[in-house]
């Protein structure tokens, strides 16, 4: 059925493991059919295990010849945690994708991709894209100190300028993301195109501002989901007054639309539950390290 | 003599106060003296009237003599010639509107318990016999089934049989479609699909699971593959909504959503598993079908103490089966009838507080020949609730006719097809089940995947 090719590796099994900083844990995943068809903007779906979530992470890279998809995540709650507790060489059972509809990138000229925190990890395969695709790219990150920075180098490479700021300054650049667009804005920068992805304060603040100017933006959601196939209707997100499944009408939608507010109001909904599981999990693992 | 009582010997089933606060099977099953006296109510009619209500045509009164007789194993065998997950639609078929519908017994009594029957001497077979299926020859063809639930696990099995090679390709980790994912543990127990599928394996059948046609593949490329044909059975997955205020607050769940965290994500032995689940101290489901029963009486389990049926029209027009609507009230499910849903209301955190209704009446008959409920004027009221669960139905999932050019779909999603032989506009494809007629029952669905599987063979043969 599927052509053949030296199989180097097991299905799903961890190639490449590394620690971006103390929170973020970068890896590179086999998995031959997700990244034969994967493209910016698209999510995968991961299960650890038979006791497993089904958590969604956006794809951050992939390798179409060596077969393999890298994700970028932060730990947060049990299931990402357990995600970087496993090793190169480990496997975990499910790995499907690639889910969501792919970045619109064609015909732009000049664009602003900003990546705040993580999601500089998604922003970062769009500005690739995009830079492939001939196109002006300004990068904008903003992270909350200088030892969270991520993916600098990868940045500054597909990109004809890289602005990255931190909260408190301690990388010598103090600001918020929104400052320096705007500043790159009233440089004279005439976009064609905003990308903003990270936490839905800072997309919500980005879309804000350049609603201003009247440049066309683009944000991408991440809110609870099962299935990643619209079965479940979970991902729910309000755009331009319409109910719209971010597993499939998204992950892309114009930050002009999107009703932030119900969105980081639903990412609350599971929060008691995500820290009974996560601290459940930390006693147990306490547990075989006293046993 | 047959045995002429009018009433069915009694189901045992586990006591309601109990069963509410467990996930374990409510229905206990027949024993063997009791399948024999219940298959002795048959008059083993020479028309066999109730065969014409079955979807699959299972040889009924020929099933229940075996029974009668003892022969366990063969009634089974005998179910098994036309029917392929007879454990299953046992349990989950909507008899009282099938086979028993138009059984004899039932002009002046109960009719025979078919469905109850079926389930025994399916059980019978697991728990004694097991092993053994016939050998089969291939013939070297390849057919993809896309989708594992009941339409593509019987057109799978059927074409299995004929020698054909079988690839199911499963969106999800686990096959089974709605038998895994909605229809809860207490009415389906989740170890018996895992058994029927498993007997499909033992036929060669492969299943790929996670694997999303429609994104990780398309069905162009199954055919570059080598597959010779392909049968769409994707089911109705898509959940509607009411599209009324206060729908996207904390605490909404489509039933989709709801069951397949308790079903197929087993939330319902968190934290062991880590898939959650919220359920407040009262919980409102809209909808009157059974996926509204299976998720009210989840609810209920998962430990709300005020769980409610809120349905637009009367119990008469219900959709869901007799008996899940009798489990549900003696479980102590609140039924509250002639009420339809206007808003969702919730506190400042956006979490649910409760959902505004309006009281109905029945007016003139509609297009479906039930009466169409009429909202009462000023009847407008507050139920107070944690939770709303959307329970009104689903529609086709449009991510296959998305990406298949040229398969064509009717305005509200489903594939059309020739229906008798599942054909789509598109040459070796064919479809059924939900996805081709909205949501039905498994039943229905199973008879489509029979369907489909004899044109594809009868498709493949003259290729």
């Amino acid at each position: 059925m599927r052509k053949q090719v030296t199989v180097m590796y097991a299905k799903n099994e961890i190639i490449t493991k590394k620690v971006l900083n103390e929170q973020v844990v970068l890896l590179e995943i086999y998995s031959p059919l997700v990244a034969k068809k994967a493209q910016p903007g698209q999510f995968i779906i991961f299960r650890i295990d038979e006791f497993g979530e089904r958590i969604p992470l956006t794809i951050a890279d992939f390798d179409r010849e060596k077969g393999s998809v890298t994700i970028i995540f932060q730990k947060v709650g049990k299931s990402t945690n357990q995600l970087a507790s496993l090793s190169e060489g480990d496997s975990i059972l499910d790995f499907v994708g690639p889910l969501g509809t792919a970045s619109h990138l064609e015909g732009y000229k000049k664009v602003a991709v900003i990546g705040g925190g993580l999601g500089t990890a998604i922003a970062y395969p769009q500005a690739k894209k995009l830079n492939e695709l001939g196109a002006e790219v300004h990068m904008i990150t903003g992270f909350r100190n200088k030892e969270l920075i991520i993916l600098k180098e990868e940045c500054e490479k597909v990109s004809n300028r890289c602005v990255i700021s931190t909260d408190d300054g301690s990388n010598g650049n103090k600001g918020f993301v929104t400052d320096i667009l705007r500043q790159l804005i009233e440089e004279g920068n005439n976009y064609d195109l905003v990308i903003a992805i990270g936490p839905l304060p800072m997309m919500k603040f980005v879309a804000l501002l350049t609603k201003e100017y009247g440049i066309k933006t683009i944000v991408s959601m991440n809110p609870v989901m099962i299935d990643g196939t619209g079965m479940c209707g979970g991902c729910r997100v309000t755009v331009g007054g319409e109910t719209k499944f971010a597993c499939v009408d998204g992950p892309d939608f114009d930050g002009h639309l999107v009703d932030f507010d119900q969105a980081i109001m639903r990412q609350q909904a599971f929060k008691d539950k995500e820290k009974q599981s996560f601290e459940e999990h930390i006693c147990r693992m306490e547990g075989f390290k006293n046993a | 003599m047959p045995n002429m009582s009018n009433e069915k010997v009694k189901m045992p089933e586990q006591k309601p106060d109990i069963r509410n606060k467990n996930f374990m099977e409510v229905a206990l099953g027949y024993t063997e003296e009791m399948a024999v006296e219940e298959a002795s109510r048959c008059l083993n009619c020479k028309n066999a009237p109730c065969m014409n209500g079955c979807p699959v045509n299972v040889k009924i009164p020929q099933f229940i003599d075996l029974i009668r007789k003892k022969d366990f194993e063969g009634a089974y065998k005998k179910i098994k010639e036309t029917s392929a997950l007879p454990a299953i639609c046992g349990r989950v078929c909507p008899q009282e509107s099938q086979c028993e519908k138009y059984c004899v017994r039932g002009i002046k009594g109960e009719a025979v318990g078919i469905g109850r029957l079926e389930r025994f001497a399916a059980d019978y077979f697991m728990n004694n016999c097991d092993g053994g299926e016939e050998k089969i020859v291939s013939n070297g063809k390849r057919v993809a089934v896309v989708g594992g639930g009941p339409s593509g696990l019987t057109c799978a099995g059927d074409l299995a049989k004929l020698g054909y090679k079988v690839t199911i390709f499963e969106a999800f980790h686990k096959a089974g479609g709605v038998l895994v994912y909605g229809i809860p543990e207490f009415r389906l127990p989740k170890a018996i699909v895992e058994k029927e599928i498993n007997k499909l394996k033992d036929l060669g059948v492969e299943i790929e699971t996670n694997v999303v046609i429609g994104r990780t593949l398309d069905v162009k490329e199954l055919f570059e593959d080598g597959f010779e044909a392909v049968f769409i059975g994707t089911g109705a997955g898509l959940p509607s909504f009411m599209n009324m205020p206060g729908e996207n607050l904390n605490g909404v769940y489509s039933a989709n959503e709801f069951l397949t965290r308790i079903n197929l994500m087993k939330a319902y032995k968190f934290p062991e598993y880590d898939t959650p689940v919220s359920v407040g101290k009262s919980v409102a489901v809209v909808g009157g079908g059974n996926v509204a029963m299976d998720a009210a009486r989840c609810a209920k389990r998962l430990g709300a103490e005020n769980v409610y049926i809120v349905y637009r029209r009367s119990q008469e027009e219900m959709p869901a089966r007799l008996e899940e609507v009798h489990h549900a009230k003696e479980e102590g499910i609140i039924f509250r009838l002639l009420t339809n849903p206007v808003a969702v209301k919730g506190d400042e955190k956006g979490n649910v507080t409760g959902i505004e209704c309006v009281e109905m009446v029945l007016g003139e008959a509609d297009a479906s020949g039930r009466r169409r409920p009429v909202a009462k004027e000023n009847s407008n009221f507050i139920l107070d609730v944690d939770n709303v669960i959307i329970a009104i139905g689903q529609t086709p999932n449009p991510l296959v006719k998305a990406t298949t050019e040229g398969l064509e779909t009717q305005k509200w999603g489903g594939i059309i097809v020739d229906e008798a032989t599942g054909k789509t506009s598109l040459d070796g494809v064919y479809a059924g089940g939900d996805a081709v007629t909205g949501a039905a029952t498994v039943i229905l669905a199973m008879g489509a995947g029979k369907t489909a599987a004899k044109a594809i063979d009868e498709y493949l043969q003259n290729k």
